[in-house]
């Protein structure tokens, strides 16, 4: 050991402990100052914002920013140009198209009991609401009613459905803003629904169970008892994040009066759901233009206030409330008879049939190689999707494929908001609105 | 639309008898200042079809009769169908009137052209450049019309007819083959 290493303040194991005595370097310099004043500003009761709005501000002071496609809290591959002027966001201009894979053109080549596989990719968060949009529109063209069974097995799904979503939106809104919790919270509780949903459709995500005619397949042995699990468990969990949630400072701070945006604006921007809601306009397609026989069922709509971050996020938790009730009635009301129209020509013969019928094992086999075939004609069917009106603009040539199949994605119209919702407000605020809107980018690209 | 045009356009529709018109009292008013403009019963819901050089000024007279919003406008491509090849489609909404009207209008196989709707609607603007991007229609007055989906240095319109399936190269993946 050289001398010099002798002189290193450094404790040798063996050998006498040397004193290494605390000293100030480094330390934060503790406040004397204890006025009122300077304890708020500590307190963040005060806060002194060191940005200034400046309306006259030259071109050359402002700055391009883009966000995404690849930043996590764009909720997929949204980019945002952003023109900010210091802190302050001036314009913003959406960027889309990074998950367009063309399924409005893939649906010209599937035929029509093909499509359902195809639109439950769109929004993957509410794929049973794209099947049922889309199932809704073929069913008109061929102007066949499903059973009351089946209808009622819709309204059971897609409002189960609504829920899982509206857990979602909850859990990224919380995890955007900071709430990480918030985040593991609402997944665990989507997955007892996805669990459900497994159960009875045989897939998490992507289902295709709800089929023009009908759906797929009866309701799982013991569904009740899972569907009751839901009802009795989701409201505690409810009750749960507005503990963390509603008399959270940060949270409050972060949501209120944030992204704020207008009744005109969201009626001139064609902008449905939630988001529309918030801003004080009582619409719901449920209401205004039921399907699936969902006008039996007893709801409200929650209608905001503010048309804020905040109102958009008290007005998902109030429709899973809602949800749930319209679950409950359904469970307690579902009718008997069969889950699927009684016409060989649309739905496959049940799989007893085919070995004893030789036309049920023709019918089959024609559904199977070549579909069914349309008349001629277009219409345009929506639903009430979780973040929206959910439209599917069908026309049909009288051919087994439809000649064009058009969805209204409502994320692409909401999408829209974003520019309006975020002038003028601060860049932090950025993700906040946008995690608001809840855009899923595989309804806006399609 | 002044009041003069639609009066006197009211009478003259009194005239023809045989045209059809909507039973809603919205409606009728509103295809009561167009002579032109004909309504069909398309499964239950109303469609207006409008010409091409109409198409505006029927909007914005919609818009007025109380369809505050316009929820989507996309095209239908009727290549070996139609002689006017393309069909543009705008879904109306009402929500005073608890209404939807459709609006169809077509455009020619040359240079597709219809007004643009975003000065009525500014929320038509996606909808426009989405079908601008996916059939060539060209929005005459839109603020934008750019591409949405496809990369900007895409060729072609990938929705009309004639946009052969499967006929792109994969990019990355043996590109030289064509798939």
């Amino acid at each position: 050991m050289s001398d010099d290493a002798k002189t290193l303040d450094v404790w040798v194991a063996g050998t006498e402990e040397p004193d290494l005595a605390p000293t100030d370097e480094g330390a934060q310099e503790i406040s004397v100052d204890e006025s009122g004043r300077r304890l708020d500003e500590q307190f963040g009761r005060v806060v002194d914002d060191d940005y200034v709005f400046d309306d006259e501000a030259d071109e050359d002071e402002r700055m391009i920013l883009n966000m995404g496609p690849q930043h996590p809290s764009t909720h997929g591959v949204l980019r945002l140009q952003i023109e900010l002027e210091g802190e302050i966001i001036r314009r913003t201009k959406p960027i889309i198209g990074y998950l367009h894979t063309g399924m409005e053109k893939t649906g010209e080549q599937l035929n029509f009991s093909q499509g359902g596989t195809n639109v439950t990719r769109m929004d993957y968060l509410a794929p049973l609401h794209n099947e049922l949009a889309y199932s809704l529109a073929v069913e008109r063209l061929l102007g066949i009613e499903v059973p009351p069974r089946a209808a009622a097995i819709r309204v059971l799904l897609t409002e189960l459905n609504r829920c899982s979503s509206h857990l979602v939106a909850l859990a990224t809104n919380g995890m955007d803003i900071g709430a990480i919790s918030m985040m593991i919270y609402g997944f665990r509780e989507r997955e007892q629904i996805l669990a459900f949903f497994e159960k009875t459709t045989g897939l998490r995500m992507n289902h295709n169970f709800i089929r023009p005619g009908g759906v797929a397949a009866d309701l799982p042995p013991g569904w009740k008892d899972d569907v009751a699990a839901i009802i009795e468990e989701l409201p505690r969990r409810l009750g749960q994040y507005d503990d963390l949630l509603e008399n959270n400072p940060i949270w409050l701070a972060r949501t209120k009066g944030v992204g704020v945006i207008s009744a005109e604006e969201a009626t001139a921007y064609g902008i449905t759901g939630p988001t529309l809601r918030s801003t004080g306009v009582d619409w719901d397609l449920r209401k205004a233009f039921p399907y699936s026989g969902i006008e039996r069922y007893e709801f409200e709509v929650p209608v905001g206030e503010h048309g804020d971050v905040y109102d958009r996020y008290r007005i998902r938790v109030e429709e899973i409330k809602q949800s749930l009730s319209i679950v409950e009635q359904v469970m307690d009301t579902i009718p008997k008879g069969d889950y699927r129209v009684d016409d060989r020509k649309v739905t496959p013969p049940p799989r007893a049939r085919i070995d004893e019928s030789m036309e049920a094992l023709i019918h089959h086999f024609k559904l199977f190689t070549e579909g069914y075939k349309v008349p001629a004609g277009e219409t345009y069917v929506a639903v009430e999707s979780p973040r929206g009106e959910l439209g599917c603009y069908l026309v049909s040539d009288g051919e087994a494929q439809p000649y064009r199949m058009h969805t209204r994605a409502p994320s692409f119209s909401n999408l829209q908001a974003l520019p309006i919702a975020m002038a003028d407000s601060l860049m932090a605020d950025t993700v906040a609105t946008i995690a608001s809107l809840d855009p899923v980018m595989g309804d806006v690209d399609r | 639309m002044t009041d003069e045009t639609g009066v006197v356009e009211t009478e003259e529709a009194a005239e023809i008898p045989e045209r059809p018109l909507p039973d809603n009292e919205v409606l009728r008013a509103l295809f009561g200042q167009f002579e032109d403009v004909g309504w069909e019963d398309s499964l239950g819901q109303d469609v207006a079809r409008v010409p091409n050089e109409r198409w505006r000024e029927f909007a914005s007279a919609a818009r007025d009769a109380g369809f505050e919003v316009c929820v989507d406008v996309t095209a239908v491509d009727w290549m070996r169908h139609r002689p006017d090849r393309f069909e543009v489609v705008a879904n109306l909404l009402s929500m005073q009137h608890r209404l939807r009207l459709r609006m169809i209008t077509t455009a020619p196989r040359q240079e597709p052209t219809v007004a643009s709707l975003v000065p009525v609607w500014p929320g038509v603007n996606f909808p426009e450049r989405e079908a601008y991007d996916m059939f060539g229609i060209v929005f005459d007055g839109h603020p934008d019309l750019t591409r949405i989906l496809m990369p900007d240095e895409w060729d072609g319109h990938p929705l009309r007819k004639d946009f052969g399936v499967g006929l792109v190269p994969v990019q990355f993946k043996e590109s030289h083959k064509v798939v």
